[in-house]
């Protein structure tokens, strides 16, 4: 590699790691603009709106992940250990989630659960079960790849067939054998998701949800410089997630990190 | 089933009727996933596909569909069009530069542990405080905009606005640039160092490598990647929300609009704007699909 060629790679390095910093530094730079300088992020301790929305959307977080893994890991290993044939089927479901955005899922449920039989929209406990369906859709696509990618490292047949001779039943052959062997490709899922649940803007408010991301958006109205404290938050805490998942991706195969359009 | 060998199941087998309820019996263990998928994902696309057909009275028509020529519709599907084009390729551009700088430049190794992990958390920094981040540094009192004006340079008076198309266009790099690195970079692994060396030995310049080995083979990825990210942008909808306030007409922003107000006055037609929106994310993702493929050949 002759030298001006690396001096050409540094000045790319350099030039993309200054358009990712600079709104970071924009960012904190005006929330330390409150007198005093530290103001914008106390107050936020003392934002009740800031703690409650921010608790609601972990806790549909956690929800989602908890159905999201009930559904993925069963069925994953059941089609490896049954129903291969169906296995580009199921495939193909799992990435639908990816033609659909945001805007148009959340449209469609709207549509379909708006009215009788299953008018959910109607309640909150409705509207909250729609809102984790509808995370548990977006989580599909890499959660079921992380699933699938986990299984594919062990020999399933024969660990279920080893379990079943122990006399185990289907519910401890999951609970004890799968998921066990699943867990750092599905914790690496869960981190993805809780991320992408706290940030997650347009399903949440045509649900008209009290969630993190519109109560960020329009906090600007009452206290820009809370606002930009916020943003910042709101990254560090995407930063924590991906973090947490590179420490887990360490050793194994499984890699997953896109989330999909927002 | 292959527990034939088991004498209790191959006697369970015979007692039980031939055919059918053999064969289905396994298919109970993925009814929890269709009946989840079918409730929350393809009955109400189904429902948004219908409806598109629909007139207000429930009757089949076609009507909604040639509608979609009114001026409005176009200009929202230009627009996210042309958005999701110029971002996808130039992000593809940048990307592919920025992830074959920190695999082959030569920069130190942590640089590139450093650029991949950072390029994970920007992939999904999106949505309302990524169009924050950016108003509080290129909005009219960003700490950019001020400095730019402190030595000089007006951006604002040169006609650069941050709440418009091209403004939207270097917000939404944010998010492209990094899933650009995160899917190119196995295909940069994936360049054989004797490729190159094969090359030099038969006299080929640097830049005869690149015509004729490396971009051939690179081809498929970096194409797939651009269809990738033109549905990931094309699907945005909540920084454009967040920055513009609905004054840059996406077809997202105008979808939002009819779920919350009926902007267009007809449900099906909004049933059919959102129908159009899969359509043009399945072309993407399956050349995508495709495309990988392909790319695939080259690798093991």
């Amino acid at each position: 590699m002759s030298r001006t060629f690396r001096v050409f790679w540094w000045l790319v390095f350099i030039v993309g790691a200054g358009y990712f910093f600079l709104p970071l530094i924009g960012t904190l730079a005006f929330s330390l603009r409150d007198k005093p300088i530290t103001a914008a992020y106390t107050g936020l301790l003392e934002n009740k709106q800031f703690l409650s929305t921010l608790l609601y959307s972990t806790t549909i977080g956690l929800a989602t992940i908890v159905v999201s893994t009930a559904l993925v890991v069963p069925t994953a290993f059941w089609v490896r250990l049954k129903m291969p044939r169906i296995r580009p089927i199921v495939e193909f479901i799992t990435l639908l989630p990816f033609m659909v955005p945001p805007v148009v899922l959340v449209f469609g449920l709207i549509s379909t659960y708006s009215r009788p039989p299953l008018p959910l929209t109607g309640s909150n406990t409705g509207s909250d079960v729609l809102l984790v369906a509808a995370y548990v859709v977006l989580s599909l696509p890499y959660m079921y790849r992380a699933a699938d990618t986990g299984l594919s490292a062990i020999d399933v047949r024969a660990l279920t067939e080893a379990a079943q001779s122990l006399g185990a039943g289907w519910p401890t052959i999951l609970l004890r054998v799968i998921l066990p062997n699943v867990r750092v490709a599905v914790l690496s899922g869960a981190f993805l998701t809780l991320a992408i649940v706290i940030g997650e803007f347009t399903i949440a408010i045509f649900l008209a949800r009290p969630a993190f991301a519109p109560f960020l958006g329009l906090l600007g109205d009452k206290d820009p410089f809370q606002q930009s404290a916020v943003a910042l938050v709101s990254f560090g805490l995407t930063w924590v997630a991906m973090i947490i998942i590179s420490l887990l991706g360490r050793g194994s195969q499984t890699r997953i990190t896109v989330g999909g359009a927002r | 089933m292959s527990r034939t060998a088991d004498p209790f199941s191959a006697r369970a087998a015979q007692r039980a009727r031939p055919g059918r309820s053999r064969n289905l019996l396994p298919l109970l263990g993925l009814v929890p996933f269709f009946v989840f998928t079918s409730m929350f994902l393809l009955i109400p696309a189904a429902k948004l596909i219908i409806g598109s057909f629909q007139d207000s009275a429930g009757q089949f028509t076609l009507a909604n569909y040639e509608d979609m020529t009114s001026k409005i519709v176009v200009n929202a599907y230009a627009t996210s069009i042309e958005i999701s084009i110029v971002t996808a390729i130039g992000a593809a551009i940048f990307g592919f530069l920025l992830a074959y700088a920190v695999i082959s430049g030569g920069l130190p190794k942590p640089v590139r542990a450093a650029v991949m992990t950072f390029s994970g958390v920007a992939s999904n920094f999106a949505g309302i405080p990524l169009a924050l981040a950016f108003i509080f540094t290129l909005g009219r009192v960003g700490l950019l905009t001020v400095f730019l004006r402190g030595i000089g340079i007006d951006p604002y008076k040169a006609g650069f606005n941050l709440y418009s198309k091209i403004g939207l266009e270097i917000v939404y790099f944010y998010f492209q640039l990094p899933l650009m690195v995160l899917i190119i970079a196995p295909a940069i692994d994936g360049l054989k160092r004797e490729w190159r060396e094969a090359a030099e030995n038969l006299g080929a310049s640097s830049f005869q490598f690149w015509r004729h080995v490396a971009l051939p083979v690179l081809m498929p990825s970096l194409l797939g990647a651009i269809m990738l990210l033109f549905g990931n942008s094309f699907g945005a909808q909540a920084t454009a929300y967040q920055l513009t306030g609905g004054l840059i007409n996406l077809v997202t922003l105008l979808v939002g609009d009819q779920l919350s107000g009926d902007v267009l006055h007809s449900p099906g037609k909004g049933m059919a704007l959102a129908v159009g929106m899969i359509v043009v994310m399945a072309v993407a993702l399956a050349g995508y699909a495709l495309l990988q493929r392909r790319a695939e050949r080259w690798r093991r």
